[in-house]
């Protein structure tokens, strides 16, 4: 199948690859990209498993063509935060044990980090409804809650909301 | 050297041992994308592999013609059990002792069955192959209700042994049958039903479902042939078996090959078998001389690998007109689809269900096990639980229920009246077991008054009223369970899993500066064993949790051990844990004799170096002690500082926990709103509250998912109904509570730490207290038992069977 060149900016850097059309955007970060913190736990867009950030959205890149990404900045868990300066969403995650296995944890941080975007304040519903889109089998969610409704509380203190 | 103003109480501290709750060493890598799970497993020249499976539940395979896939640009091969039979690898062998296809040998058995593997330069070409594979069927009767196995009419699903009137676990009667499994005493258990004053009985059946693990099962096989080493990643639980099974399989002798569990994105119990997918990958590689990933996707994973439960339990329970039990029977028809895959240690075809007396004392009991083949996917996993304890655990706090309803008598003081007692342990069980330790009363109470328990009692009469007098449609439900876990396994005297005995191991190393590595026969798929087994050594070597590493997985450099399930890594690899540490510490003991020029007995530890008897200003810290191991010549001491332990445990651990659930009903919608869960959990010692906590809550939502709705469901004709995430139900955020989690602290006797293991406690502890409280909201309209799963569907049918719609 003819492969079309797709150029994208991911975490920042602008790249160019080629892809099949029918080539799913998770499959070209993972295999061609290296990007591997997103993961594919399903294949029907419920997991949220693969969750990036697309032109400021939270998007399932499993049920995206990376074709339709073309021109697309996106941002994933390799983007929020690094070894010397982790995002307050990583640390938080940490701190109150917001992971298990973490293999849900990339798009659970990534969808986060949008929400908080979306709703600098949220109540604890709404981190519940906000994350509904992703699932989690080790945790229960309480703790990934507890984490985010941090992580917001600490966003909001203004000498770290800039 | 050691200048030290700091406390004992701060060197304690400083060391983040047993009780600490510790941050997880794990996260950082997690939490910035860099774990490394097997899908992540790139290598040069890498294949992929692919299954063609069957649509149909039960067929004969005609044909299969595999030239148009292989004329498809990319494509390497394609397998049939044609091709594997010539190395006899067209079937393999299961866990339970019985024999498995690889792929489809003249007939297939259920739908999702393995029946061809194509091999690939891509995923996407792979799955393209798939579909050019042309397999001819001519479909036969299919068998999915176990309860008709053995009727005439009966189709005969295992051709190849249906003749066999002996299996793995003594005599089959029929060819669906698989095995009889009985325990206790059937003759005196059956006098005392016809002679007891109250008799009570149910129909409980625990559907099938699935662990669903967030990653699905996948490996990386690769063979270098230069070399003749093999080298297997997956997802796997027990990577040290899966080494000795491919060399068994394989003829590969045991040590070239090296078996890897990478990071693991959660297990359950579905990463414990040998799937079809392994050995393909295998034999891929083995062909092609390149590597080869398998990873299943998610329909893949709910058809193929790994179901759990589906037990359909018939009870009877005896009881003085006081309530106070005095038999107990149970005849389970267990349906195990169409080989016998459980893992369960190989005396145990039905796992612990022998557990099935609870937590109370009951003085005469019999279970009787059937194992039945029908056309369903192989399993039988202990899917977040110790082997069928789940199983167990539900049918006993389900049978207390309809047991109090019968007796009119409240059902927290039924169980009250019947816990084994705190001076009874070590309690021998009807059914056999030796439980080590507990105190059910003070549990209990706790949890009753906890919750206001005669609160809510009298809350929900007084909604009952108003649903009568129609003011509400809304009904209460208020769901009790006392659940005694088994786990742990297990001693080597009566514990294996294909004869491998159910030990575990820790080596350690202490290094010249102080810091240390250990290594373990276990596997973490989340519980964080990086961080709780640095906690058991600190405390047990005094070198601060944070300066000792913790390595599993790889089977070149990990000491044997039978792997991560049933709660066992705590009470038997933690055990070796500590065990190790002890030997370090005795070893650690003569060196500090040595250089503080006094005789060994004359030093004794404190907390983190020994010191000299009535002088503590005197004294060597571990740290010193390492450093002098590798740099002095200490007379009759051999240089360096390391231990191994094998541990065979003596006897199973039973954590145990009293956990009440109150629920609002919709009886309009049948949708069942979680009001508040309270969850005591008694684990024994406790290493990490934390850790524990979480464990607590994730094993709560995986009961809540089961209890609510989860389950792999199959029509008449054998397809699967519940197939993708899209019918099988995961709970999210949404619809999950928060839990209130307590505990009390019952030590295990025999274990070297006191720690009895946790993190299947709240999914045994959990179904039942879901179920329990979905039952108890209709008890007052008549209802004794209704089946689970309890989605929105079933409870709107079970108020409207009972005319709450009129």
């Amino acid at each position: 199948m003819t492969k079309e060149t797709i150029t994208l900016t991911v975490n920042g850097q602008t790249v160019e690859t080629r892809a099949e059309p029918r080539e799913l955007l998770i499959h070209v970060l993972r295999e061609q990209l290296e990007i591997t913190g997103p993961h594919i736990g399903c294949e029907t867009s419920h997991c949220g498993a693969c969750t990036v950030d697309i032109d400021g959205r939270s998007v399932k890149s499993c049920t995206m063509f990376a074709i339709q990404a073309q021109g697309a900045e996106i941002t994933t868990i390799e983007g929020l935060g690094n070894p010397d300066k982790l995002h307050v969403l990583q640390e938080k995650f940490k701190e109150h044990h917001g992971l298990q296995c973490g293999f849900c944890t990339p798009g659970m941080i990534t969808r986060a980090h949008r929400l908080l975007k979306e709703n600098p304040n949220p109540t604890e519903e709404e981190v519940r409804m906000g994350i509904a889109g992703n699932l989690c089998r080790c945790t229960g969610y309480q703790n990934i809650v507890k984490s985010i409704m941090a992580a917001a509380a600490e966003l909001n203190q203004p000498e770290t909301a800039a | 050297m050691s200048v030290e103003a700091k406390t004992m109480e701060e060197r304690q501290a400083a060391l983040k041992g047993l009780g600490s709750s510790r941050k997880r060493v794990e996260d950082a890598r997690f939490t910035q994308g860099k774990g490394n799970y097997v899908d992540d497993i790139k290598m040069p020249d890498m294949l992929f592999g692919d299954f063609v499976r069957s649509q149909h539940a039960h067929a004969r395979v005609l044909s299969i013609d595999t030239s148009a896939a292989l004329a498809l640009p990319g494509v390497v091969a394609v397998l049939t059990a044609k091709d594997l039979e010539p190395l006899g690898l067209h079937w393999m062998p299961t866990l339970a002792g019985d024999k498995q296809m690889v792929l489809a040998d003249g007939k297939v058995l259920f739908q999702g069955q393995e029946v061809a593997f194509v091999i690939a330069e891509d995923r996407y070409i792979a799955a393209d192959a798939t579909d050019l594979v042309v397999v001819k069927y001519e479909e036969l009767p299919v068998l999915v209700d176990p309860f008709k196995a053995e009727l005439d009419d009966a189709p005969i699903l295992r051709e190849d042994i249906a003749d066999a009137t002996e299996g793995a676990h003594g005599p089959r009667r029929h060819p669906n049958h698989i095995f009889t499994w009985e325990q206790g005493e059937k003759e005196s258990t059956e006098a005392i039903l016809s002679s007891a004053p109250v008799v009570a009985e149910e129909m409980v059946y625990y559907h099938r479902t699935h662990p669903c693990p967030l990653e699905t099962c996948g490996a990386v096989a690769s063979m270098d042939k230069v070399n003749g080493k093999l080298t297997l990643w997956g997802t796997f639980q027990a990577p040290h078996v899966v080494r000795t099974v491919a060399s068994l399989l394989s003829g590969i002798a045991e040590h070239n090959i090296r078996v890897v569990s990478p990071d693991i994105g959660g297990g359950f119990g579905n990463k414990v078998g040998v799937y079809p997918g392994y050995v393909c990958a295998i034999v891929a590689s083995i062909v092609t001389g390149q590597p080869v990933k398998w990873v299943e996707d998610r329909m893949e994973n709910l058809t193929s690998t790994a179901f759990a439960r589906d037990y359909w339990m018939q009870g009877k329970i005896a009881a003085t007109a006081e309530g106070k039990i005095l038999g107990l029977w149970c005849h389970t028809t267990a349906d195990h689809g169409a080989f016998d895959a459980c893992a369960d240690p190989t005396k145990y075809p039905a796992g612990f269900m022998n557990i099935c007396t609870g937590s109370y004392d009951i003085p005469t009991a019999y279970l009787a096990v059937d194992g039945i083949y029908t056309n369903k996917a192989p399993g039988g996993v202990a899917y977040r639980c110790s082997f069928r304890v789940t199983e167990a655990a539900y049918f006993i706090e389900r049978m207390i229920e309809v047991l109090a309803i019968r007796l009119n008598m409240d059902a927290a003081e039924l169980r009250s009246i019947n816990f084994i007692g705190k001076d009874q342990f070590p309690y021998h069980s009807a059914l056999g077991w030796e439980y080590d330790s507990g105190d059910y009363h003070t549990a209990w109470n706790k949890a009753l008054e906890a919750v206001d328990y005669k609160g809510l009692r009298a809350e929900q009469s007084a909604q009952v009223a108003k649903f009568k007098a129609g003011e509400t449609r809304s009904l209460m439900g208020i769901g009790l369970c006392h659940f005694t876990e088994i786990v742990g396994a297990g001693p080597v005297k009566n514990c294996d899993i294909l004869g491998m005995g159910m030990f575990d191991s820790c080596e350690i190393r202490i290094h010249p500066t102080g810091s240390a590595i250990a290594r373990l026969g276990t596997i973490s798929q989340g519980q964080g064993h990086a961080t709780t087994f640095a906690q058991i050594l600190a405390t047990e070597i005094g070198i601060p949790a944070d300066d000792i590493t913790i390595e599993e997985g790889d089977t070149d450099t990990a000491p044997y051990g039978l792997g991560t399930y049933g709660s066992r890594s705590t009470p038997v690899a933690g055990a070796a844990t500590a065990m190790a540490g002890r030997k370090i510490r005795a070893k650690a003991q003569m060196i500090a004799a040595y250089l503080l020029e006094v005789h060994d007995n004359d030093v004794e530890w404190e907390v983190d170096r020994f010191i000299v008897k009535g002088a503590p200003e005197r004294f060597k810290t571990m740290k010193e002690i390492a450093f002098a191991s590798y740099t002095q010549a200490i007379p009759g001491v051999e240089p360096g500082l390391e231990a191994v332990s094998y541990y065979d445990p003596p006897n199973m651990t039973y954590p145990f926990g009293a956990y009440i659930c109150v629920m609002d009903i919709d009886v309009d919608t049948g949708v069942a709103g979680i009001r508040s869960f309270y969850a005591l959990d008694d684990c024994g010692t406790r290493i990490n509250p934390m850790i524990i906590e979480g464990q607590v809550h994730g094993g709560l939502t995986e009961a809540l998912a089961i209890a609510l709705g989860q389950e792999i469901a199959y029509d008449e004709l054998g397809n699967v109904k519940t197939g993708s995430l899209m019918d099988f139900f995961i709970p999210t955020s949404w619809e999950t509570p928060n839990y209130q989690t307590d505990f009390t602290e019952t030590p295990s006797p025999h274990h070297p730490i006191g720690a009895k293991g946790v993190g299947e406690s709240p999914n045994v502890g959990g179904v039942p207290a879901f179920s329990n409280a979905i039952n108890d909201a209709f008890k007052p309209f008549g209802l004794t038992h209704t089946q689970m799963p309890h989605d929105h569907w079933r409870i709107w049918k079970t108020a409207n069977e009972l005319g709450l719609h009129d």
